[in-house]
């Protein structure tokens, strides 16, 4: 019973970070109509630059200058050639973020070389227990972090002229634009904000209890992906609900591995991607997005 | 658009009806030649050619046969899959597992059915098939890039059981693949000796012929399945699934059986590149190989076979000659010296050039071939017009059109 509360926690934690990462998604997906491929290298760029940065600046503006720099490559990305493609077909656009993606993954690596970076988080690498249930101080504040930030989010998108706006060009593109909604802006605006969600989960999940920047947290962005897919990839909500249950059978799958043996080594890995097959099964589009209806 | 009159009988030529017929008609004898003229060289390589380029060639051959099947299900059906990696897998393994011998391999157990190998090519292929089939029903309800993504699945999946199933597949570090084998005639370096003109036939020449035989048979397959009906009815479906379902066309089953067709030729590469390895790991087969074949049909111009063709050989053969010619091209180097390494000179290229061409010329380098060509048949004509067949041979409606499609009623 202990065990599976810590693992639940562990796994409510590690799902707060996927649901940042998929919320980057579905923002991006909801304004601009991109699957963005590019997530991955973008979080390995937060992660990098955070870590390389620390050492000569301190670790608070490293970690603010980070998350610049990410935003700064989203916005980037998104003015020099999403918004050149708009209208593009859906494959098109998921192809030429992945183009994006090999580009600046191949220099990260090349960088990165086969050291590892480490991430110097003043809380450390100590873990905090509740009675006998214990959770790395890093997924902790991670936790927190996330909530609070998710809720911002959540509010700013329901609140403020942003949100309204982008909620307005995702419903009906054309109508918002007549309405004078400048969806270039609108879209510039969600790639900034994936980036910031992206430099933020990269910070928490390069610590404690992952070994430091290693290109392997490039994949972690790639996991984030079912989590996106099985919520809708339309749904913000959703995000949040398939990035907690990724993250929780992930969590699940990794503690009761020596039960899970006969799956393989390393099956924890793979979870995420099998949750996302079985929903897709019954719900082609998602536990929470808007089904496609053909009128004829 | 090359292969449009290649092989048509004139009347179906869709050059455009403007075109002057003298001009149809001197195209029509110096195609068939060319084409000629380019096999004799294939075929007469080897005689020539160090052995570097020929087993490259053999590697590009196995791109090909790939590279256009995945051209079958992204560019002609309009699925987007990232899992052709693990098609290739399978074709691979089973092609190691079937014809490879059982052993110890260290602390491995190494099972084996020690077959022919042209059992284990062929049920390479079927296996491939058959994952495809399972997959499809899946990937039939998926619209889009809900498919690019659930597709992404089967790559880690993959990549897992490449890892954990170690009695076939050797596991982490993978196992050797047997040679290539037919009526005793073995692709390797004896068995027997051969001489031709004087020259050695080893292993890579003779590789290089069977890569040409099943890169010819899977471009000609390729061409007239969507020359065909399956072809016409296929890109109907991408265009507009309603129109085509009024027409009368099955999309669901249309879509599953594109998805069979395009994965047994993954299998067929999977076998192509283990032969050409000579082992297989499971770290060859990860997204990153999708990706790589992604980035050839995009290349290469979506929707068109030749584009396929060049795309495979451009992604292909460009990491190998990058790290042959490392000392002669500029920022390529060791990374010692303050270069890039070669493989990362060429991802650097790849990932440049999708962007450029999806930006600036969405046919690929088939499009670029096209326009070419296109100004050598019309001297004085309309050069910035585009064909009408720019996005593959059929998707807009020509003159020529229309009896064909009558036949599909």
């Amino acid at each position: 019973m202990t065990q599976f509360l810590s693992l639940l926690l562990n796994g409510i934690s590690l799902g707060a970070l996927y649901a940042l990462i998929a919320l980057g998604f579905v923002i991006i997906f909801k304004a601009s109509e991109v699957v963005s491929f590019t997530h991955g290298s973008l979080l390995l760029l937060g992660a990098y630059s955070i870590a390389r940065l620390s050492d000569s600046i301190g670790f608070l503006p490293a970690v603010l200058v980070g998350i610049l720099i990410t935003a700064a490559a989203a916005i980037v990305i998104e003015r020099l050639i999403i918004n050149r493609l708009r209208g593009a077909a859906v494959i098109s656009l998921a192809i030429v973020t992945i183009g994006v993606d090999i580009i600046l993954l191949t220099e990260l690596i090349r960088r990165l070389g086969s050291d590892i970076l480490n991430v110097p988080h003043p809380w450390g690498g100590e873990s905090f227990r509740i009675g006998s249930v214990g959770l790395s101080q890093n997924r902790l504040i991670a936790f927190l972090v996330a909530a609070v930030l998710i809720a911002a989010f959540f509010l700013a998108f329901k609140y403020s002229s942003w949100g309204i706006a982008m909620r307005a060009s995702a419903e009906d593109g054309e109508t918002a634009a007549l309405m004078g909604i400048r969806q270039g802006r609108v879209s510039a605006l969600a790639w900034v904000v994936a980036g910031v969600l992206a430099a933020v989960a990269a910070l928490f999940l390069v610590g404690s209890p992952t070994p430091g920047v290693t290109p392997t947290a490039y994949a972690v962005a790639l996991r984030a992906f079912p989590a996106a897919i099985l919520g809708g990839l339309d749904s913000t909500g959703g995000a949040l609900v398939g990035g907690l249950l990724i993250g929780i059978a992930e969590a699940m799958a990794a503690g009761y591995q020596d039960q899970l043996l006969f799956l393989g080594r390393g099956f924890s890995a793979v979870v995420p991607f099998i949750v996302m097959i079985i929903v897709l099964m019954f719900r082609p589009s998602g536990l929470f997005g808007t089904k496609e209806l053909t009128r004829v | 658009m090359s292969e449009a009159t290649v092989t048509a009988p004139a009347g179906a030529s869709r050059a455009g009806g403007s075109a002057p017929a003298p001009a149809r008609s001197r195209r029509s004898w110096l195609k068939p030649l060319l084409l000629v003229a380019l096999l004799v060289v294939l075929l007469a390589l080897p005689l020539y050619v160090e052995e570097f380029w020929l087993r490259t060639g053999f590697a590009v051959f196995g791109a090909i046969v790939g590279a256009i099947g995945l051209n079958l299900l992204v560019g002609n059906s309009g699925q987007l899959s990232l899992a052709h990696a693990f098609f290739l897998a399978v074709g691979a393994v089973s092609y190691t597992y079937i014809s490879g011998e059982e052993g110890g391999l260290g602390v491995a157990e190494l099972g084996g059915l020690g077959l022919p190998p042209i059992v284990g090519m062929i049920v390479g292929v079927l296996l491939a098939g058959l994952a495809g089939l399972i997959f499809s029903p899946l990937a039939a309800r998926l619209r889009g890039i809900y498919l690019g993504v659930a597709s992404l699945a089967l790559v880690f999946i993959g990549i897992h059981v490449l890892n954990s199933w170690t009695e076939v597949t050797g596991g982490f570090n993978g196992r050797a693949a047997p040679n290539f084998e037919l009526f005793g005639f073995a692709f390797a370096n004896r068995d027997p000796e051969l001489y031709v003109l004087g020259v050695p036939f080893r292993e890579a020449e003779r590789l290089w012929y069977l890569g040409l035989v099943l890169a010819l048979a899977a471009y000609l397959f390729a061409r007239n399945l969507l020359r065909g009906r399956p072809g016409r009815a296929l890109q109907t479906q991408r265009d507009s699934e309603v129109a085509a379902s009024v027409m009368g066309v099955n999309v669901q089953g249309y879509k599953a059986r594109i998805f069979l067709v395009s994965s047994m030729y993954a299998g067929l590469a999977g076998v192509m590149y283990a032969l050409s390895i000579g082992s297989i790991a499971p770290e060859s087969f990860g997204l990153e190989l999708s990706i790589l074949y992604l980035a050839m049909i995009v290349l290469g111009g979506l929707g068109s076979v030749n584009g396929a063709v060049l795309g495979a050989i451009f992604v292909s053969a460009l990491p190998l000659v990058f790290q042959r010619y490392a000392d002669l091209i500029p920022f390529v180097g060791d990374r010692g010296s303050g270069g890039l390494a070669a493989g990362e000179a060429a991802r650097f290229l790849f990932g440049a050039a999708i962007v450029v061409v999806i930006l600036f010329e969405p046919a690929g380098l088939a499009g670029i071939a096209r326009r070419i060509t296109g100004r050598f048949r019309r001297p004085g004509g309309s050069v910035t017009q585009r064909p009408p067949e720019s996005h593959g041979p059929t998707s807009e409606p020509t003159p020529s059109d229309p009896p064909a499609q009558g036949s599909t009623t």
